[in-house]
This record gives C-alpha cells, sequence and structure tokens, in this order.
C-alpha cells in the first residue's frame, strides 16, 4: 500500500523558528528520510512554501481564482499533483483544467523537493 | 517530553494575535500585556504536564482574559469594569474562541496592536522600540542590544513611548475599508523601518544586526496572512525576503562591506529568494502596482541575475522611473543614476545627480556614489573632496572603512602618476 503523510503545523510558530532551528528540523527528517530511501520506501517528499503564496481555483458555477489558500474546513484533502510550470499562469490553467467537479484546488509552491525511488509504485499492493 | 523549546515557540508564535485580542477585551495595553504574562506563567504550569493545547493562541486569550476579569472584579470598588458590552462578545470555549481567531475582527486586532505602536507623536525609533516589546515580545534587554544602547536607556524609552500611548486615544471602533488601507500602509512602513534598521545600522560598529531584520520579516508574514491578498503587503514581504535573501555575502570575513556586483551569489539564500518571486508573481496578477511591489521587482532583478554581468539594467532603469513617478523622490532619483551609469556611463549619471546635492548634501549614499562617478570621468580632485565628505557622514564604521578604500586607490594612482 502506498501512504501519504501530511505534515500539519501552526505557521504562526513555524515561520517564528530561527534558521537554525528550522535547520535542524529539516535535519532531523533528513536523517528519518534516508532511513527509508536505503530501503526503497520513500517516494516524492515536498515541503511547500508559507500559504501566503498560495492561489486557489474553486468552481461551483462558475470557475474563479482566489488569492488565497484552500480555507474550508467542511473540505477534505483528496490528493495532490506535481507540476513542473514556468509561470503561476501556467499552472492555474492547469488546475482550472483539474476542477472538473464543483470543488476545488489549491496552488502552492514548493519550496524542498526530493524525488525519492518507489520500486513499487503501484497504490493498492 | 522533556524538550519544552515547543512551548517558547508556541507562545512566540500565539502573541501577537493574544495580545491583539486582549487589548480589544480591556481597552488598555498595560491591563492586556498584564494579562498575557500571566496567561504564559500558567502555560508553562500547564502545559508540560498537559501537552499542547489545541490552538495555543485561544488558550492564552481565554486564561489571559479570566486573569484579567477576576483582578478587576478584586478592584471593582475602585475601579470601574468595563461596559458589559464590551465583554459580552467572549466566548467560554476554547474551540469556539479558535474559531473566532480566523475572523476578521482578530484581523483587524493585530493590525491595530501594530498601529498603536506607530502613533505619529512618537520618533521611528520608537515606534519601532515599542514594536519590538509588545508585538514580538523581546525582551528590554535584546531590544537594548539589538540598537546597541544600555537597557536603562531603552527601558525608559520604552515606558516613555508607552505612556505616550496610553493618553492617546487608540482607536478600537472596527475601522472601515479606507481607514484599514491606511493603518496598513502605516504599519507597513514601520516594518520596512524595523528592516532597514537592521539592514544597514544607523550608528555603531556592526553594520548589519539580522535580529532585526528577522524580526521585520516575521511581522510581514504575520501582516500577510491576515490581509493575503493585498498586493503591496505582497510586496513588502518580498522585498524583506529579497534583501535579507542578500545578507550572507554583503560583509567578508573581516566585516568590510561586499558591494552586490562583488558579492559570492552562492551565498544568497535561494530559498528565500523562490518564496518572494513567488510573492511577487501573485502580486503581478493582482494588478495593482505600488511603491514596495516595484522595489520587490527591482531586487528580483538582482536576484535572477547569475552573475552581475548578467543583470538587466534596462530593466533596473525601467522600474525606478516607474517608481519616481508614482513615489517621487530624491534618493529614488539617486538609486536610477546607478542604474544610469550601467546603462549609459558615469557622465549621463552624474547629470542626473548632481541636481540632487541640495535634497541629499548630508546623506552619505550620495556622496560616495558622486565620489565614485568623478572617479570614472579621471576627476579625482573632486572626487577625493566628494569621498571625504562621504567618510563624515558614514553612519558605521563598514560605511566609512568601504569610502577609505576608495581614497586609497586615488592615492596610489597619484604616487604612480608622480613616479612617471
Amino acid at each position: 500500500m502506498l501512504y501519504a503523510v501530511i505534515c500539519y503545523n501552526s505557521e504562526a510558530v513555524v515561520g517564528a523558528w530561527s534558521k537554525e532551528k528550522d535547520d535542524a528540523v529539516m535535519a532531523h527528517h533528513q536523517g528519518v528520510l534516508a532511513k527509508f530511501a536505503a530501503k526503497g520506501k520513500l517516494g516524492p517528499v515536498a515541503r511547500l512554501m508559507p500559504t501566503t503564496t498560495a492561489t486557489t481555483v474553486r468552481t461551483g458555477r462558475e470557475m474563479i481564482v482566489l488569492d488565497g489558500p484552500f480555507a474550508e474546513t467542511k473540505e477534505q484533502m483528496l490528493g495532490f499533483y506535481l507540476f513542473d510550470c514556468e509561470t503561476l499562469d501556467e499552472v492555474i490553467a492547469a488546475a482550472r483544467e483539474l476542477v472538473h467537479e464543483p470543488g476545488c484546488m489549491e496552488i502552492r509552491p514548493v519550496q524542498f523537493f526530493e524525488p525519492g525511488a518507489l520500486k513499487n509504485a503501484a497504490a493498492g499492493k | 517530553m522533556s524538550d519544552l523549546s515547543w512551548i517558547d515557540a508556541a507562545i512566540t508564535g500565539a502573541r501577537p494575535q493574544a495580545v491583539a485580542a486582549l487589548l480589544r477585551y480591556f481597552r488598555n495595553l498595560e491591563t492586556a500585556e498584564e494579562a498575557f504574562q500571566e496567561a504564559c506563567l500558567r502555560a508553562l504550569q500547564k502545559w508540560p504536564v498537559n501537552g499542547p493545547p489545541r490552538d495555543p493562541a485561544a488558550w492564552l486569550i481565554l486564561v489571559g482574559r479570566n486573569f484579567a476579569l477576576d483582578e478587576a472584579r478584586k478592584r471593582s470598588k475602585q475601579q470601574a469594569l468595563p461596559d458589559e458590552e464590551v465583554l459580552s462578545d467572549t466566548g467560554d470555549a476554547e474551540a469556539a474562541m479558535a474559531d473566532r481567531l480566523d475572523s476578521e475582527d482578530y484581523r483587524d486586532d493585530v493590525l491595530r496592536l501594530l498601529f498603536v505602536c506607530c502613533h505619529p507623536d512618537l520618533p521611528a525609533t520608537q515606534q519601532i522600540a515599542l514594536a519590538l516589546r509588545i508585538v514580538s515580545g523581546l525582551s528590554v534587554q535584546e531590544i537594548a542590544r539589538a540598537f546597541l544602547v544600555g537597557e536603562a536607556a531603552m527601558e525608559q524609552r520604552i515606558t516613555r513611548a508607552k505612556r505616550r500611548i496610553s493618553q492617546a486615544d487608540v482607536p478600537f471602533e472596527t475601522p472601515g475599508a479606507v481607514e484599514r488601507a491606511e493603518r496598513l500602509s502605516t504599519v507597513a512602513a514601520m516594518i520596512y523601518l524595523l528592516f532597514n534598521e537592521g539592514y544597514s545600522a544607523s550608528g555603531g560598529e556592526l553594520h548589519i544586526r539580522e535580529p532585526l531584520c528577522e524580526e521585520a520579516i516575521r511581522l510581514s508574514r504575520l501582516l500577510l496572512r491576515l490581509f493575503r491578498g493585498n498586493p503591496e503587503i505582497l510586496g513588502l514581504n518580498a522585498l524583506l525576503l529579497l534583501q535579507h535573501a542578500r545578507a550572507p555575502a554583503r560583509l567578508d570575513a573581516e566585516q568590510n562591506i561586499v558591494l552586490m556586483d562583488d558579492q559570492d551569489r552562492r551565498l544568497w539564500r535561494r530559498e528565500l529568494i523562490a518564496e518572494a518571486f513567488a510573492l511577487l508573481d501573485k502580486a503581478v496578477r493582482l494588478q495593482q502596482p505600488g511603491p514596495y511591489q516595484i522595489q520587490a521587482a527591482i531586487a528580483a532583478v538582482h536576484a535572477r541575475a547569475p552573475r552581475s554581468e548578467d543583470t538587466n539594467w534596462h530593466e533596473i532603469d525601467r522600474l525606478y522611473a516607474l517608481l519616481e513617478t508614482i513615489q517621487p523622490s530624491p534618493v529614488v532619483t539617486l538609486n536610477r543614476a546607478v542604474a544610469v551609469m550601467k546603462c549609459d556611463g558615469p557622465e549621463a549619471a552624474l547629470a542626473m545627480v548632481e541636481p540632487l546635492e541640495p535634497a541629499l548634501s548630508s546623506y552619505f549614499h550620495f556622496h560616495g556614489l558622486r565620489g565614485g562617478l568623478l572617479m570614472q570621468l579621471n576627476r579625482n580632485d573632486e572626487a577625493r573632496v566628494a569621498f571625504d565628505k562621504a567618510i563624515s557622514l558614514a553612519n558605521t564604521a563598514a560605511e566609512a572603512a568601504h569610502i577609505r578604500t576608495h581614497l586609497d586607490k586615488l592615492a596610489a594612482e597619484g604616487k604612480k602618476r608622480q613616479a612617471h
């Protein structure tokens, strides 16, 4: 089975970390990841930029683009995509195509990326 | 849990929101601060045992509010409680409180708290000191060290500033759209000042004071989280991140200034630059250019150039020209002259700089740049006079030392000429 592990914390707190503290947290994560990477059990890892960098594409009756993060506690995260785009407009266009059913897609630039390598990438196995 | 540093981090993160909400309840800065301090003390007792609360800000507000209400009741014979109306909008449950922390009221609370620190009667340095004390929660000792003054002097400065604002009318009504925009721009200016105080210290031995820069970035991020779609706050954030990204390359091992052209760009903090680009992308989509966005765009041109010779100076010239039209100032023109020098040569730049003399005669960078231009034009005697003037106006030892290297170069050239 493939699992996504999603990291949550308060941005007010994380944003107040000193560079040293942030580096120490990242180093701890890297250490754990390295262990699982060695066993071939690690897929892509991404640290997202703060929600202040987010843009949201939402569709209901009509498609709208919002200058902020997704902030609707009644909806749950269902999955995510990684795109490599030249501009914000390009990735917004991609998200617009994806939002087919009424719902929304939040776009967040990636701050740290590690592609990882999973031998068995098929879900549900 | 043996490592309790998370408590410190949680309290620091929650502070602006908690003090701001307490200020709204009690309409008195001193009461609000006292209530917050008490709530922190209780957090230090409870949290290690009970673990972190779901929402530290909500917890601190509730506990602080209850404490201050008890205190007020104890003193109620001497002192009237605030109107019931003022207190009636306070929920009991932490969860309800946490929900409301996202609402507009709280957004305006934090803006108000910052705005109170920007009272127009206070000189800029006092506004900054007050914001660091009240909003950021730095100790008087830390602030004194950052400003390189004695602790007693800083204590006095902050006390005086607090007295000043306690006598002033604090605007407690919910601001209208125009008023909110005005408050935002006042607060943004204060944060920019705070950053500049760290970026290019206005006195003393240290040329860069990183803690002040970091605090300014923290406050501007806080402001942006509250006002996410505001193009100028996006611009301010991007600008501060881009400037701060260069910090590791701005001084050499001997604390000498390294100009941007000579900086080792591999030392620039790429993660801050990437975040700034993402913020600028958002700002551009809003199509409401303003001074912070333009300055950020200028800094972004530098950040995009892999080597200094790759810098698109024509783009920088164009952006400064735009800045001159929406926010004309001699300092902006002086900065534009650097771009003109790169595009059209020192003569054209000098022609732009000379008329600024009356406005900038006591500005270090004016004489520094003018001297540099004269030196390029081989007008060495005049250059020497300009550099001497610059040294007499230098704000830090590093600035003076940097100009001295030019004077040494001129002296060496003079000797060479004599020898021939």
